[in-house]
């Protein structure tokens, strides 16, 4: 999780409308950034993802958009945060096909294999931040 | 006015265009249109023209599941068309292969795969004594 942050954006997720905004506003910034097609369409598709998880289990949140810049490369970090309940068994939760809700619990293993890099801090009680970066 | 994604009829028939980044609740309205409609005009095939979609996430594929099996206990076949590349490659990372569901590279192929299935369907009813696959 290293590089400079070259600027940012803070996009809010209350409700299903602002999972679309999240997902039209990481499209920007990966066509900003000149990601291939492929690398947009799976870095929009993980930001569908964790948005409507922050949504959904963590009662909502926001998600910062960053620009990284480490050496020569640039990449893209998402940072989903919310104060909801948090994670109690983050391996389990990370695990393909386990799911607390009504989803088919693709989407942090999903979106973890469609990023680069990822990290989740979360605690009972302390909310969730989800963290994924892409490099170019 | 509530948003609503429009469903053609075309003889036994339902076409349907998915043009707009659909969010959830659009997505299970769309669900719940269509079934109710192959019910109502008794349709036997479902096309989905999915080619304007730049993502299919696992909500909106599991949608897609769902219409498909709805369709299938309603007695009608469902084909999705148009998959970009790029949606068909991160769709299968994200660990969704779409099992269950009938894909066709555009909507001529779809329509083409939905007639000779609801054909073959109606001749083997026909006979009296042959059972569903």
């Amino acid at each position: 999780m290293t590089g400079t942050v070259l600027k940012t954006e803070t996009v809010p997720i209350a409700n299903s409308s602002d999972v679309v905004q999240v997902r039209q506003r990481v499209r920007m910034w990966t066509l900003e950034l000149k990601f291939s097609l492929v690398d947009q369409t799976k870095i929009v598709t993980a930001a569908s993802e964790l948005g409507r998880n922050t949504l959904e289990y963590g009662g909502g949140g926001s998600l910062e958009i960053a620009l990284l810049e480490d050496g020569i490369r640039r990449g893209i970090r998402l940072k989903f945060s919310d104060q909801g309940p948090g994670i109690p068994d983050l391996q389990l939760a990370l695990k393909d096909g386990f799911t607390s809700g009504s989803g088919l619990g693709l989407g942090l293993g999903g979106s973890k294999r469609l990023m680069h890099e990822f990290d989740i801090q979360t605690a009972p009680g302390k909310g969730t931040t989800v963290t994924a970066i892409r490099w170019k | 006015m509530m948003e609503r994604i429009p469903i053609l009829r075309m003889g036994n028939y339902l076409l349907v265009t998915i043009q707009v980044d659909m969010h959830d609740k659009l997505a299970l309205t769309l669900q719940d249109d269509l079934t109710t409609r192959i019910s109502e005009v008794n349709a036997k095939g479902v096309l989905i023209d999915i080619s304007s979609l730049e993502i299919v996430d696992s909500f909106i594929g599991r949608t897609l599941a769902n219409i498909a099996s709805m369709a299938r206990v309603l007695d009608a076949h469902t084909v999705v068309v148009g998959m970009q590349p790029a949606v068909a490659i991160t769709l299968v990372e994200l660990g969704m292969s779409l099992p269950g569901i009938r894909t066709a590279l555009n909507v001529e192929s779809g329509m083409e795969y939905l007639r000779e299935t609801v054909t073959s369907h109606q001749e083997s009813d026909d006979d009296g004594d042959s059972t569903e696959d």
